[in-house]
């Protein structure tokens, strides 16, 4: 129960760096936090105690495997979720290297102000 | 571009990092690439698959690009190859799902399963591995081409 | 458990010392490290696929937002401390804590996963894919659908990056784009 409320700390913590601050970077890096976050609670789901990893050895017994291995499922779809993050994080650095060049400064309040 | 060509710019002093570095990276840049294709090929039986395998590939050629300088890294593997080794990789994908839907389902598990722990066995799970991972590792490094050779233009208000 | 409880610690502290710190620089390698925690935490939780991945995604990611900002200023503007919206936002998160703890009571205990669909995945996996790696016959074999969205994901992303990256101004000044790729020294340009 702590391990998850700790969990919960670092995705508000992601929160109000995404939302409290003006550099579009630590926007950008508030956003990484919170993915980051999000990952780790959907493995968190799947821990038995004392488990066994999802991954079969030669000459391993089966039903002691079965009863012991930790959630595959929600690996699989982890393993999606940090690659999608990657694509994602790379267009947020092109609208920033993008906005960068437009406006000559990245702070998020001058960008409001100034028009076009 | 002809050998000599790619050679010349290699042994150039003024492009690139400094000559420890690129006598690092010469030696560290087969490594890296042979154990991408270990990882993507042996996806189904050590952990790994074909996303890590990918990502693994991509980072390789990005330190050629970083070391030596973007015209070499571009004479090796181009923009125009990097795209179109992304397509290649997701119709690969896409194929073998269609092959499938003609026998049963789409994605459907056509070649036989065979005896478990050997590098040959899973039916199509090694094929998908190493579609994925061409097409993870060419999409990865073609942004980090997008990011690096359109130029940095100030756009300069009209007075 | 108290593993798990320490690496949190270490991970909060680099996220709060991300978010504070005023030279970019040195926030982009203090998200690095919180990367760098969380996969040694999936190591520990008996996930070494995902530990794989993360390390070499967090890798590129650090280079790609390293790239986006070493061209420009790299000090952090704050000229003036906005207190109001400061303490609004420490009240949200306390309240969003709050909300949290209620939500956890609910849950299954940290450590009794409930395998529904799992265990037919984990029981029958080797004899019906013949892969020894389980995890990689449930993302290719059977839910191969959403392996397929998710490089329609990535593939849409890349080429929304290019489309944006490529477009000129109306009237523009050509910067020199060198060829020495690198971090520059301090005092330069």
């Amino acid at each position: 129960m702590v391990v998850y409320i700790l969990n919960a700390t670092l995705f508000a913590l992601g929160l109000y760096c995404l939302i409290a601050k003006r550099h579009i970077i630590k926007k950008i890096i508030g956003m990484v936090i919170i993915e980051y976050s999000v990952n780790l609670f959907l493995i968190l789901i799947g821990y038995r105690k004392g488990g066994i990893a999802p991954i079969l050895e030669p000459g391993a017994d089966i039903t002691h495997f079965i009863k012991n291995s930790v959630d595959p499922l929600p690996q699989a779809l982890v393993l999606t979720s940090i690659v999608i993050g990657l694509g994602t994080l790379a267009l947020m650095a092109a609208f920033a290297i993008k906005l960068y060049d437009k406006y000559g400064t990245f702070d998020m309040s001058e960008i409001k102000r100034l028009k076009g | 571009m002809k050998k000599e060509n790619i050679e010349k710019i290699v042994h150039d002093n003024n492009l690139g990092m400094s000559i420890i570095v690129k006598t690092i990276a010469r030696m560290m840049i087969a490594p890296v690439l042979l154990f991408g294709f270990y990882i993507m090929i042996f996806g189904h039986l050590t952990p790994g698959g074909g996303f890590a395998g990918g990502v693994i590939l991509a980072i390789a050629y990005t330190l050629m690009f970083m070391a030596f300088s973007k015209k070499m890294a571009l004479a090796k593997f181009s923009g125009f190859w990097a795209s179109m080794w992304d397509n290649l990789g997701m119709l690969a994908f896409i194929v073998i799902g269609f092959i499938g839907l003609n026998v049963g389902f789409f994605m459907f598990n056509f070649i036989a399963v065979g005896e478990p722990f050997k590098l040959v066995s899973a039916g199509i799970i090694p094929l998908e591995n190493i579609a994925i991972g061409i097409k993870v590792g060419a999409a990865l490094y073609a942004i980090f081409i997008g990011l690096s050779i359109y130029e940095r233009i100030l756009i300069q208000e009209e007075d | 458990m108290l593993l798990f409880i320490v690496i949190l610690l270490f991970m909060l502290v680099s996220a709060i010392i991300a978010i504070e710190i005023k030279n970019i620089l040195s926030a982009v390698v203090a998200v690095g490290a919180v990367g760098f925690g969380v996969s040694l935490l999936f190591l520990f939780l008996r996930a070494p696929d995902i530990a794989i991945t993360q390390v070499i995604v967090e890798v590129l990611s650090l280079i790609i937002l390293i790239r986006a900002t070493t061209r420009a200023d790299n000090e952090a503007i704050e000229r003036k401390i906005d207190n109001f919206a400061n303490i609004i936002g420490l009240i949200f998160i306390g309240l969003f804590i709050a909300f949290c703890y209620w939500a956890f009571v609910d849950m299954t205990p940290f450590g009794i996963p409930l395998m529904r669909i799992s265990q037919h995945y984990v029981s029958r996996g080797l004899a019906e894919t013949g892969a020894a790696n389980i995890v990689a016959a449930v993302i290719l074999d059977y839910r191969a659908y959403d392996t397929l969205g998710e490089a329609i994901v990535i593939f849409t992303s890349i080429l929304g990056a290019f489309v944006i990256l490529r477009s000129k101004g109306k009237k523009y000044i050509e910067e020199k784009d060198t060829e020495i790729i690198g971090i520059p020294n301090e005092g330069e340009e």
